[in-house]
């Protein structure tokens, strides 16, 4: 499904003397379709960069894409946009992916509305909203309401209902329970396994916490100081 | 002997949707050279609690019952006592060591302040001794790291910025508010290793959501619900055999021991559910559960639950 070759990114500080500090240094893995990628690291060892990358939301200073056959790394921006639906992406903090002046239904049906799923009349989106509210847990009073009003582990859900309602084929997922609690941590975890398996989807799930991506992945990649230094089956050891 | 006796605490706050019932009714001791596990999700109220004790709380607050320290009825201390038992007696090491440090104060000069208000030091000696405490906290180079602004450090650097201003004046008593919030595994390692040396012969309340940092530090540790306790327990028994089954649903939760989460969401403190504040959510409710409150009852030496099936 996605394939990565001798990935390298640097990032320039200072104004007249750049400085080049290298965040990612010759990655390169491959996910299969219906799998779930793992990648393990400390904070600052270039996971999430590794995750942007993916979809393009940074260049890359060397290496390849591909995506689904298509090598991705040279497209042009309006192709970009036309691969986009087919990928997206998890933040940490949900409620700061959310348009804090959009109401939680808004938030869902805005997919609909840019007609990324085909022509929708107003009441087909309201059904397709009803039913994404449904699958991820959810009640229809929260269509109403804005993300401040809810909590932290709500939003989340908020969060996976809009991508579901995208319909993509890969997800980014960059420590999406890192700002919740255990017991909050665990549901949305669930959530996002079963979501995985019920729509079929490809992921690379980025956290910290090996004992987290034990359970959501097939294979772990370990990262440190910008080099994948192990991938392994999460079954052993 | 109690260092620190919590009796019938009671914190309110008005919000837009009515009181607040932040604390309802908890009972807590503290033993001296006891460290102590507050446990709970986020929004049961256990940072109140925390505030509470050092009355750092708005003033529309109101706090009822007694918090007795070495036998003396905080809540009726004038400002001023409270002053002077504040950071001295008592510390607080706050969560969010980011928001909680002043941003355009070096950080050694923000630990020697607190040196020089309570242990009467002059400058040069407040700061020497601010170092001291960067260096007791592990830092890599002290005296540098004394000369910076809290964004140039780290997250682990700032959390231990935190707690070298929490030992700085040798306090009695130590609140620990979620020291390792935020902090990769590494870090947390590192920084729960740090309190557990600084706090070898000292009291703690350590407040926190998670169950593996409690365990590796506490003797003991209480679960707080919706503005009241559950269970208390010594943390061996909390982790091994605990009674409660919002404490069992809580372990069951944790990615090492199985991922499994409790159904529904954590109730508001506006208007608690009735009977027994978990029952919405307990696989083992009856109808007893949902008419009565159920009252806390010992069912070992040293082992609390509020629970039916113990009554």
């Amino acid at each position: 499904m996605i394939e990565v070759y001798d990935l390298q990114k640097h990032f320039a500080s200072g104004f007249i003397k750049k400085r080049y500090k290298p965040a990612v240094q010759s990655v390169s893995f491959a996910i299969e379709k219906g799998e779930t990628l793992g990648l393990v690291g400390e904070s600052g060892c270039g996971k999430t960069t590794v995750g942007r990358l993916l979809l393009r939301l940074i260049e890359p200073t060397a290496g390849k894409i591909v995506f689904d056959g298509q090598d991705i790394t040279g497209l042009k921006h309006a192709e970009m946009r036309k691969l986009r639906p087919r990928m997206q992406m998890i933040f940490q903090d949900p409620e700061s992916s959310l348009n804090p002046r959009m109401k939680i239904g808004e938030s869902i049906a805005e997919p609909f509305r840019l007609g990324l799923r085909g022509r929708c009349s107003k009441s087909e989106i309201r059904n397709h909203v009803q039913e994404l509210v449904d699958i991820v847990g959810l009640n229809q009073e929260h269509v109403n309401r804005y993300p401040y009003q809810l909590s932290g582990g709500q939003n989340q859900r908020v969060v996976l209902a809009r991508i579901l309602a995208i319909n993509p084929e890969f997800i980014v997922a960059d420590e999406p329970t890192a700002a919740l609690d255990v017991s909050v941590q665990a549901q949305i975890l669930r959530l996002i396994m079963d979501l995985k398996r019920d729509f079929g989807l490809t992921m690379l799930f980025i956290s910290h916490d090996l004992e987290v991506v034990r359970h959501m992945s097939d294979r772990i990649a370990m990262m440190d100081k910008g080099r994948i230094v192990e991938i392994k089956s999460s079954k052993d050891n | 002997m109690a260092l620190l006796d919590i009796i019938k605490l009671r914190t309110q706050f008005p919000s837009q949707d009515g009181m607040v019932k932040a604390v309802d009714t908890v009972d807590l001791l503290v033993a001296e050279g006891e460290r102590l596990g507050l446990i709970g999700e986020t929004g049961c109220g256990k940072t109140v609690l925390g505030m509470s004790i050092v009355r750092l709380l708005q003033p529309t607050t109101s706090i009822e019952g007694k918090i007795n320290y070495k036998g003396r009825d905080i809540l009726k201390l004038k400002e001023e006592d409270m002053r002077r038992l504040r950071g001295k007696e008592i510390a607080m090491i706050l969560q969010n060591p980011t928001t909680s440090l002043n941003p355009v104060l070096k950080v050694g000069d923000q630990i020697a302040e607190a040196i020089r208000l309570h242990q009467g030091l002059g400058k040069r000696e407040a700061n020497a001794r601010a170092i001291e405490m960067l260096q007791s906290v592990h830092l890599p180079d002290a005296a540098a790291n004394a000369n910076q602004y809290p964004h140039e450090l780290s997250g682990g650097m700032r959390e231990r910025v935190m707690i070298a201003m929490g030992l700085a004046c040798n306090p009695e008593f130590i609140i620990a508010d979620e020291p390792t919030k935020g902090l990769d595994i590494k870090t947390k390692m590192q920084i729960v290793e740090l309190l557990r040396e600084a706090t070898l012969h000292k009291a703690m309340l350590m407040i926190t959501h998670d169950l593996g940092v409690a365990g590796s530090i506490c003797d003991k540790i209480a679960v707080m619900y919706a503005g009241e306790l559950l269970e208390e327990a010594s943390s061996q028994e909390i982790l091994n055999d605990p009674a409660h089954p919002y404490t069992q649903g809580f372990i069951n939760s944790l990615p090492s021991r199985g991922l499994l989460p409790i159904p529904g969401t954590s109730p508001s403190l506006i208007c608690p559910p009735s009977g027994c504040r978990f029952h919405p959510r307990c696989r083992m409710a009856t109808k007893t559960c949902e008419m009565k409150h159920p009252e806390m009852v010992q069912i070992e030496k040293g082992h609390l639950v509020r629970c039916h099936q113990f009554n």
